[in-house]
Parts: C-alpha cells; structure tokens; sequence
C-alpha cells in the first residue's frame, strides 16, 4: 500500500511540475520545436531543471543496495542501439511534432480539463495495444 | 523570444527531476511515462500494476487540484486538428513502444544516467519532431 501511495505522490509532483513548466500547453512545446519560428527556449530549461535534479539524486540513490519501499531496483536493462530504437525514436518524434504532446504531457493535460488531450491518449493508447499485437511473440 | 517563460520552466523541471528522483529512492522505479502506461496497460509481470495506476492518478490529480486553486493560469493553444490528433497518438504509443521510452524515459530519466541508448533516442526524436514541426508549419503553413 506504502509504495502505491509514493507512486501516487510521485504522480501528483510530475503532474504539478508539467502545469508549471506549461509543458501541457501543445503550442508552448511546439513554439520550442519550431526553430524557424518565434522560438521558445523553455522547454530546453525544463529538462535542464529535471536533468540537474535527477541526475545528481540518482548517482546518490543508486549508491544504496535497495530501494526504500522495493527489495530491488527496477532499472531498464537494454543497453542495445538498434533499428528499433532508432525507428521508435522517430516515429515518436513525428508524432510529438505532429500534436505538441509526448505521453505525461498529454494525461497531465487530461487532469487540467482539457478533453482533446483524452482523445490523444486514448489513440497513444490504441498505438501501444497495436505495438503489442505486431510484435507478440509466438 | 518573447514567450520564453525561464522560472517557471526552470521550477517545473525541478518538480519533475524531484518526482523522478523519490520514484526511483522510494520504489526504485524509472519514471518513463510512457513504459508505466503500457505495462499498465498491458502487464508483463504480476503485481506490477497497482503503482502504475496510482502514479497515472495522480499525474491527473495534481493538474485537477491545482486548477481547483488556481483557475485556467495556464494558457492553452491546440492547433491540431482531431483526425491528426489521433494520427499524432497511434504514432507516440507505437513509437514509445518500439523504441522503449519518451521524453521523460529517455530525454530525462536515460539520458541523467547518461545511457548512449537514451541519448540517441532524444536526439533523434528531437531532430524528427522538429523536422516535423518544420514541414508542418512552414512548407503546408499551418500557422502557430
């Protein structure tokens, strides 16, 4: 029950953290993407925000044997560079470009009340149902 | 540059590092969004979905609290059309898919554990959305 209530917690300071950066916002990220046009730095000092905070938590953190509330780390083991990678990347892109909503953007945007936001995830949603219909194994 | 917003972007990130960071030091998660969603969705192992569902509710509940305080503070603009709206979401849940995260995954979590992997993922999907968003905007001239 401990580690659904973090999890929670974790969930409620991500989504609090997108509404303030206006990451939620789709032309806010698309001004960012839009090198060419009125050109909007922000979301370049969002992750540098996030990447100075993780990055120096995570070296610390991941000093301890376990976890507070877990007997392990759960950390992703890939390490490979290959074609999936590559394509997933840039399919995603195309989509991230084509809307100005990557995956916590878009659910944060749902708590914000805006319903566009829910078609989009419910079609992201689709998008990863079809991934695993291709590519089940057999 | 006259929509450049530095604190509040800066602040937001902060929450979003210290949100990753106390997943991973309370239940040694990574927090990519779109790997908690699939496998939600889509479980791989039992028991593993209970703090995937919390997370995602509060990803809804913090935004929902604070425009309770706080009103419509932040501004929003969609210039995409519903059918590419839906086009736009089968291609972020595929692409996340195959290639294994998205911008908080990859572009936050992967690349502040400084993974190649990671790195290469966000460059190219920043390379392609902005080429993207390039093509978009400025040869079919739909207008931000």
């Amino acid at each position: 029950m401990l580690k659904n209530l973090s999890a929670c917690l974790c969930g409620i300071l991500f989504g609090l953290g997108l509404v303030i950066a206006q990451m939620v916002n789709p032309v806010k990220v698309l001004a960012f993407l839009d090198i060419a046009g009125q050109w909007d730095p922000s979301l370049a000092l969002v992750m540098a925000g996030a990447l100075i905070i993780f990055g120096l938590a995570c070296r610390l953190i991941l000093r301890r044997p376990a976890p507070i509330l877990e007997p392990r780390f759960h950390l992703p083991g890939a390490a490979r560079i290959d074609a999936r990678l590559l394509i997933g990347a840039a399919l995603f892109g195309i989509g991230w470009g084509l809307s100005g909503y990557c995956p916590g953007a878009a659910i944060a945007a749902f708590g914000y009340g805006r319903m566009e936001a829910v078609l989009f995830t419910l079609a992201m949603c689709c998008g990863m149902g079809l991934f695993r219909f291709i590519h089940r194994p057999t | 540059m006259e929509n450049f917003t530095p604190y509040s972007a800066l602040i937001g990130g902060a929450l979003i590092g210290l949100s990753a960071a106390l997943l991973l030091f309370l239940n040694g998660r990574i927090a990519g969004i779109s790997g908690i969603v699939g496998k939600a969705l889509f479980p791989e192992q039992r028991g593993d979905v209970g703090w995937r569902m919390f997370f995602l509710a509060g990803l809804v509940l913090g935004p929902l609290v604070l425009r309770l305080i706080n009103g419509n503070a932040v501004l929003f603009r969609i210039e995409t059309s519903l059918p590419v709206l839906v086009l736009a979401g089968l291609l972020v849940g595929y692409g996340t898919s195959l290639g294994g995260g998205c911008t908080s995954g990859h572009g936050i979590c992967g690349l502040a554990r400084l993974s190649p992997r990671s790195a290469l993922a966000t460059v190219i999907f920043m390379i392609v959305a902005g080429m993207t968003v390039y093509i978009v905007r400025h040869w079919i001239g739909v207008k931000g």
